[in-house]
């Protein structure tokens, strides 16, 4: 049946995916790959700089992201009624959410590399990923603050609390499995970007000493080797890498979810 | 510390909640900045419809790229859309709890893949299949297409999938009361009521196979030259920018800030309308 064979489909492709990457990048994982600092363009030695530059710009990201993201889905949720300024930051969101990675990054260059002289640094690979997983953790918290039940709130109100103590001691704590995947998912997106990051952080091979410093994110690591050549055997590794933070990510949002459904219960 | 706490008005949440306005704002303003003054110069219907990007001899036309931008997605929408169509009746209507439980999740999982690895994927496992089977260099509309057909499948599948299950438990038993068998109801029942839901999922697939940059540079050859067919090697708008941003200074700088106008014009239609398409609900 037609049905039945386009499912399949899409799982044979996802698995052959996954388990080519594997099979070819597994192997050269090893301990040195890990915590050696690339030498001869990537050649040879490990990608300990670009583990690093990735995880910077990912916690730049979310640092920026999240109080961000938090703050307008609370605001959208129990600080107003439906408006044309709610329908305005909705609008904004969803087509933030829409706006291709590429002119992100036109945006962090010209905006926070050139205009304020941030340079090509994990700061503005960082906030140019903040602003792009921003629609996803408004998105999210709104989610889940909106699956609060309504008599937590109420019950919160009745005991005297205040909007301010009802959000921090209930819908916080209620929501946070909910908030976590928004920024889990963020985190899976700042891993797997390339074209944004390598306009804004660059794509450098040294070790990051500061916010300042240009560095080469993973995926933009992959990227060069593959595309220039340098090192299949390390190209491939460096894929690896990448699927099995994706799967760890994917997995992580997936047990989240399930609780937060089962609580909502 | 409660002071504090009750301080926090609801204006300092509105100015935090307008971060996504500002910021939308902003990408908007600095793109234009950068890419209108070349477009004033170069004439917009030149640069649009012209035919030749040279950007050392001074020609801007970015007319091969819209046609490459375009191809390219209307194969991936040919190729996947379909594919995605029938997988979301399968999780919504066919799969048992247990399966689809399963199948959800990587289907998710689909969608967080890099794109880069995608990219390099169809080069080692697509580019060559076509170079082999059908001819051309095997760098062509067809391998982007078919690659961005797989990474348009998750966009499409879990918004047509909600859509479907979204609809009222009613309308199924009334067709299935009425004598309908589950085929037909999901033909002449489900789908047309899950329609603009669908088409909701369709366009922000679009969306998204238009925007894509690192899967398509990998694949589609990114020749300047207008393709003739689904065998020739294109140049979207993503790509060019991709490809030459990281050398362009002057002129041609703003050059490819104008390009992404253009992609940002097409992309806020697409949103537009896929927000349109879900309202209309």
């Amino acid at each position: 049946m037609v049905i039945w064979s386009a499912a399949t489909l899409v799982i044979v492709l996802l698995l052959s995916i996954i388990f080519y990457i594997l099979s070819k990048g597994l192997p050269t994982i090893t301990w040195q790959f890990l915590t050696e600092i690339p030498s001869d363009m990537g050649r040879s030695g490990g990608i300990l700089s670009s583990i690093v530059g990735t995880l910077l710009v990912t916690a730049v990201a979310i640092v920026i992201a999240t109080p961000l993201g938090v703050g307008t889905a609370f605001y959208l949720t129990e600080y107003t009624h439906e408006s044309n300024i709610t329908k305005i930051i909705r609008f904004s969101a969803e087509s933030l959410a829409g706006i291709p990675s590429i002119v992100y990054g036109l945006f962090g260059f010209i905006f926070f590399v050139i205009y304020l002289h941030l340079g090509w640094s994990v700061l503005s690979g960082g906030l140019t990923m903040g602003v792009m997983i921003l629609p996803t953790i408004i998105r999210t918290t709104e989610e889940a603050v909106r699956a609060v039940p309504p008599m937590y709130r109420e019950v919160s109100f009745s005991l005297g609390g205040t909007k301010w103590q009802t959000m921090l001691k209930v819908l916080i704590p209620s929501a946070l499995p909910g908030i976590s995947t928004g920024v889990i998912l963020g985190i899976g997106r700042c891993v797997a970007e390339t074209a944004a990051v390598i306009l804004t952080a660059g794509s450098a091979l040294r070790m990051p000493t500061s916010l300042f410093s240009p560095t080469r994110t993973m995926a933009v690591h992959f990227y060069i080797l593959a595309r220039e050549g340098i090192s299949m055997e390390r190209a491939y590794g460096t894929a690896a890498l990448l699927i099995i933070l994706i799967l760890v990510i994917n997995i992580v949002a997936n047990i989240l979810v399930n609780r937060f459904v089962a609580k909502g219960r | 510390m409660k002071k504090f706490g009750e301080r926090v008005p609801q204006s300092f949440f509105l100015v935090v909640a307008l971060s996504a306005f500002s910021i939308l704002a902003l990408i908007t303003v600095f793109i234009f900045i950068e890419g209108v003054p070349i477009i004033a110069k170069v004439g917009f219907f030149n640069f649009v419809f012209g035919m030749k990007w040279a950007p050392s001899q001074g020609y801007y036309g970015i007319f091969p790229m819209i046609v490459g931008s375009l191809s390219v997605t209307l194969g991936a929408v040919i190729i996947g859309v379909p594919v995605a169509i029938c997988c979301s009746i399968f999780l919504a209507e066919f799969a048992p709890v247990k399966l689809r439980n399963l199948i959800r999740p990587a289907i998710q999982l689909l969608g967080g893949i890099p794109s880069v690895v995608y990219g390099f994927w169809g080069l080692i496992f697509i580019v060559p299949a076509i170079r082999n089977y059908l001819g051309g260099p095997g760098l062509s509309i067809l391998a982007g297409s078919i690659i961005l057909a797989i990474m348009i499948l998750p966009t499409v599948i879990s918004i047509a999938e909600v859509s479907m299950l979204a609809l009222p438990p009613l309308l199924k038993e009334g067709a299935f009361a009425l004598g309908a068998t589950h085929w037909q109801t999901i033909r002449s029942v489900l789908l047309p009521s899950a329609r603009s839901g669908i088409l909701a999922g369709i366009i922000l697939g679009v969306g998204r196979a238009v925007g894509e940059t690192m899967a398509v540079i990998m694949v589609l050859g990114n020749a300047v030259a207008l393709p003739t067919s689904i065998l020739d090697p294109a140049r979207t708008l993503t790509t060019n920018i991709g490809i030459e941003m990281g050398y362009a200074s002057g002129e041609h700088q703003q050059a490819l800030f104008a390009t992404g106008i253009v992609l940002l014009v097409i992309i806020m239609i697409l949103n537009a309308g896929a927000q349109y398409a879900v309202r209309r609900k």
